[in-house]
């Protein structure tokens, strides 16, 4: 199949949606790529490297749609667009469905199979075609240095000479990919950084990012199908908006993510939060593009309150970063292509039983397949309750110890009586010569087990080797019998002899050698 | 030599014997506890050939020396990954030699015994000869028993190292492998055994001793045929403790208490090596011994998801960011022989300033200690490798975990999945760190034939290959 990407005609999209190295991987699938001229140009990829990896280039966009198979793109196709998309060609870009209808019956009726990037479902197995994730990842990273750009004091606490310098206080609102993705660019500029988000279960993914989790006492768990926040009840906003005014005062920067899947941003930081924040203080609102968590948010803009706080509404923070962008997305669109192309023989074989597939299509010969049943794999397994242990008193801990020991005695005491009874027994019926050597033996047994309990774990081959050796002692057996006057006694003692000879001396050689080996650092 | 000069003599040589199994407790100690060993072997194999009675000095000698020197070539020969299939073949010589030297005694025994039926002159006997002709009838019956347990103990010793020998080295297939009628097969002939035990200690004679030879050889020999590769760690100590306790069993046949202070020694050690491996298994030593792994009670959970595979470039690339590193070896890097590539990975990492440290499940290769050894070997220092217990809790704080060829003490289902076959067994939880990479030559499963879900995670990613290519591939992109 021909795999082509036009130029993206918006003027604040720099990204495009096939770099050299996904030109490269698509090719080993068995595809053929095709670029237009200039695409990469926005995320510093010239047309050279496209060649150099492999794609062709043609001169305009007319030429690609009537080339190409299936198209690869950013954003959804125009209008415009829509008339250069062949019969049954296949378009695979972002698309958001559920607010294009238009757009996609338009496409529907020209037969072409629609793939929505947006609607990659949230399975573990779909996370590397994921490029919404990939893109809020982008976002929550620039969304700290565009706040840092627009703040102006260090992020990280300094002394010196020339005075103390406190670090910033980050406030991230909606834990996320993109909250993360903030907690930890903020985390590593040296801010102190709180984090809120409305669903208990990621507190840990907080705090294992080095953010402290603001909790909130508050008996309701706000989460929802597939790891998304699901909307809160009244009593629960009131607590959480409080949380927020408490903060409010204190931090220099807030990033807000909170999004629910389908409906407008919540108003989580309202207009008296931002008159009580501190002058210079910046807010970013990463959701913006919905209406924004911010009261005063305005899309696409940056603006400034009378009392000096910056709010950022910029909605195309993956686009200013459109080299990377375009590497992680175009990673995405290689992902879902190779699961597309099963045989690695560069024909597309759209089985529409995959989860990932089934959920991707909004539109496919002629019909529109919008939306997807929910995916026969569940998200996120339910978390199990787990059973704290419960905490000993120092009480309990002297008691549990003493009879510990109590028990330890009891058996000891129970081994070594049964051990006399059974010296006892057979010293009633063995000879005197015997008793002596099996008093012997059961010393040896005892002197062994004791020194063998402290070898070291790492030095249990040596021991192996050691022990073997040690174990050619047999030899003396067979010396022993040498001396016989029946020349089989002789031969067979004889071959005893080296043998065992063999024995000893390979096994202490190998010893040797293994121990010699071990060497501080 | 007189006689008490040389018992003097085997009593320094047994607390040499102890005190080098003592050393063992730590690396330093144990390079000086290994003379101790040599010492005290030198002592008591010079002493016995000094003894009065000793005769055909020359062929001792004749054998001393060529059994030496066969002992230096293979030990200087032998590669470090050799190592397991090196000490099953010892064992079986010391196996062979107390079947030998039992035989012997029985031979002597009859001989002594015509002797004194015909009223001849029992003086000019000496040595062993003389020391049976002084024995009286309940002596001569319990030497009976302990010639019986040495050859029995010794035939077996003697075929089931060299099946684990095959095993090990590969000659033979490591799959469990049992004769129709299984465990029922070696009960019977365990039983024959016995038998031909009762008739001998009723005077049936010598034919009996050979046949007990031959049976416990088919026993040791299909006993370890039936145990699969995965638990040959166990069944190495095990046969190490079998050797121990046949020498015993010939010290008790001789009257010799070196032998027995010995053979008790390394029976015991071998036991106890034995148990530690089976609790680090998870496995208890009747269901080892009886081969085969324990049967699943379910069906084993589904996986969810795909492996990922990643190259080189990949690797390099996280590496170069990550600041602590832990390196899981297994069998893998054995039998690729990576060994030396992974210590010069670990060299250059520690030049770059970040920690790198070794993992060791205690059950990881195919015999105890296993890795320790060729890590050492390759150099790498003893104090960055840890064992399981110390390293487990760090596996969060850690940003990348490689897994070098091994795979079943990297199974989270181990401890997620009760039906999985190697259910209970402790693992390491390599999964909790941030990034894994798993060092595969294929998609297959481990020794105990367990899915693998690690491979499945999404901080897991495969890096498919021959260990040794795949870390070379590597080592070009790191500095």
């Amino acid at each position: 199949m021909i795999i082509g990407t036009p130029k993206e005609i918006a003027d604040l999209e720099n990204r495009v949606a096939m770099t050299p190295a996904s030109v490269k991987q698509l090719i080993k699938l068995g595809h053929e790529c095709l670029i237009e001229k200039g695409a990469g140009e926005r995320s510093q990829f010239s047309d050279k490297e496209y060649e150099d990896a492999g794609a062709k280039i043609t001169q305009t966009a007319v030429d690609l749609y009537a080339q190409a198979d299936v198209i690869a793109k950013v954003l959804p196709v125009t209008i415009d667009e829509v008339k250069l998309v062949k019969e049954e060609q296949s378009i695979i870009s972002f698309f958001y469905p559920a607010q294009n209808e238009e757009l996609l019956s338009a496409l529907n009726e020209k037969k072409a199979t629609v793939m929505a990037m947006d609607m990659v479902p949230r399975i573990s197995r779909a996370q590397k075609m994921d490029a919404l994730s990939s893109m809020a990842n982008i976002a929550g990273y620039r969304a700290v240095i565009e706040a840092s750009n627009n703040f102006g004091r260090f992020f990280t606490g300094q002394i010196t000479a020339a005075g103390k310098v406190p670090p910033a206080k980050v406030l991230v609102i909606g834990a996320g990919v993109a909250g993360l993705a903030a907690i930890g660019a903020a985390q590593s500029l040296g801010a102190v950084v709180r984090a809120f988000d409305v669903r208990p279960e990621v507190a840990e993914q907080i705090e294992s990012m080095g953010a402290e989790f603001l909790f909130l006492d508050f008996e309701e768990d706000g989460s929802g199908d597939g790891g998304y926040a699901a909307p809160s009840s009244p009593e629960f906003r009131e607590k959480q908006l409080a949380l927020f005014r408490d903060q409010a005062a204190d931090v220099d920067i807030v990033v807000t993510t909170a999004l629910i899947p389908g409906r407008d941003a919540p108003k989580l930081w309202l207009e008296d939060m931002v008159h009580s924040m501190k002058a210079g203080s910046v807010i970013v609102d990463l959701a913006a593009e919905r209406g924004g968590n911010c009261d005063l948010t305005q899309k696409n803009e940056k603006i400034v309150t009378e009392n000096g706080v910056t709010i950022i509404g910029y909605t195309d923070f993956p686009s200013k970063m459109a080299s990377q962008a375009s590497t992680l997305y175009a990673t995405n669109i290689r992902h879902l292509v190779d699961d597309l192309t099963p045989d690695n023989d560069g024909l597309i074989d759209h089985n529409m039983d995959d989860d990932i597939i089934r959920g991707v299509t909004a539109s496919r010969e002629g019909a529109i397949t919008f939306p997807p049943p929910a995916p026969k794999v569940q998200a996120i397994a339910k978390p199990q309750a787990k059973e704290k242990p419960k905490e000993l008193t120092a009480e309990e801990k002297k008691a549990a110890e003493l009879a510990a020991f109590k028990e330890d005695t009891k058996k000891q005491f129970a081994i070594l009586g049964a051990g006399a009874l059974l010296l006892w027994l057979v010293g009633s019926f063995a000879p005197a010569s015997f008793m002596q050597h099996f008093i012997v033996f059961v010393l040896s047994c005892f002197v062994g087990y004791h020194i063998i309990w402290n070898v070291a774990h790492s030095l249990h081959t040596p021991l192996m080797a050691v022990t073997n050796a040690i174990s050619g002692i047999v030899i003396i057996g067979a010396l022993l019998q040498v001396g016989s006057s029946s020349w089989v006694v002789i031969f067979l003692a004889f071959i005893s002899i080296l043998i065992a000879t063999i024995n000893i001396v390979g096994g202490f050689l190998v010893t040797r050698r293994m121990l010699a080996m071990f060497q501080k650092s | 030599m007189s006689l008490g000069l040389v018992s003097a003599t085997y009593v320094v040589a047994a607390v040499l014997f102890i005190l080098s199994l003592g050393g063992l407790s730590n690396q330093e100690s144990a390079k000086r506890a290994i003379w101790y060993g040599i010492a005290g072997m030198a002592l008591a194999v010079l002493a016995t050939i000094m003894a009065p009675d000793i005769k055909n000095t020359a062929l001792v000698i004749i054998a001393l020396l060529l059994g030496g020197a066969i002992g230096v070539y293979v030990a200087g020969k032998v590669q470090m990954t050799e190592m397991p299939q090196l000490v099953a073949a010892l064992h079986s010589f010391v196996g062979l030699a107390a079947v030998f030297i039992g035989l012997n005694a029985e031979i002597e025994l009859s001989m002594v015994q015509n002797l004194i039926a015909n009223n001849a002159d029992l003086k000019q006997l000496t040595g062993f000869a003389k020391k049976l002709a002084e024995k009286t009838s309940v002596e001569i019956a319990i030497l009976k028993v302990e010639v019986f347990l040495g050859i029995f103990i010794g035939a077996v010793t003697f075929t089931g190292s060299v099946v684990a020998f095959g095993k090990l080295a590969g000659n033979i297939d490591g799959k469990p492998f049992k004769l129709s009628g299984g465990h029922m097969v070696n009960a019977g002939a365990a039983l024959f055994c016995i038998l031909l035990g009762v008739l001998y200690f009723q005077g049936a004679g010598i034919w009996t001793m050979i046949l007990v030879t031959l049976i416990a050889g088919f026993i040791g020999w299909h006993l370890i045929m039936g145990i699969g590769g995965a638990d040959m760690p166990v069944v190495v100590s095990m046969l190490n403790s079998y050797s121990g306790w046949a020498a015993a069993a010939i010290g008790f046949t001789l009257g010799n208490d070196l032998l027995i202070v010995t053979g008790a020694l390394v029976g015991s050690s071998g036991a106890i090596l034995s148990y530690i491996m089976c609790k680090a298994m998870n496995r208890h030593f009747v269901s080892v011994i009886l081969g085969g792994f324990g049967e699943t009670t379910g069906k084993a959970a589904e996986i969810d998801g795909e492996m990922v595979a990643i190259d080189a470039d990949g690797v390099a690339a996280t590496l170069e960011e990550a600041d602590s590193v832990v390196i899981v070896p297994g069998y893998g890097m054995a039998v690729a022989q990576a060994q030396s590539s992974v210590a010069e990975l670990t060299r250059r990492l520690r030049a770059q300033g970040k920690e790198v440290r070794f993992a060791i499940h205690p059950v990881a290769g195919r015999l105890p200690g296993h890795m320790n050894v060729l890590l050492a070997e390759a150099k790498v220092p003893y104090d960055i490798v840890l064992e399981m217990d110390e390293i487990n809790d760090d596996f969060p704080q850690t940003d990348v975990v490689f897994v070098i060829g091994s795979n079943d003490i990297v199974n989270p289902s181990a401890q997620d999945d009760p039906n999985s076959p190697i259910a209970g067994m402790p693992v390491l939880e390599v999964w909790k760190s941030k990034q894994v990479y798993v060092m595969k030559r294929g998609s297959g499963t481990g020794y105990s034939g367990a899915e693998n879900p690690l491979f499945y995670k999404e901080n897991t990613r495969m890096y498919y290959g021959d260990a040794k290519a795949s870390l070379d591939a590597l080592l070009q992109l790191i500095s």
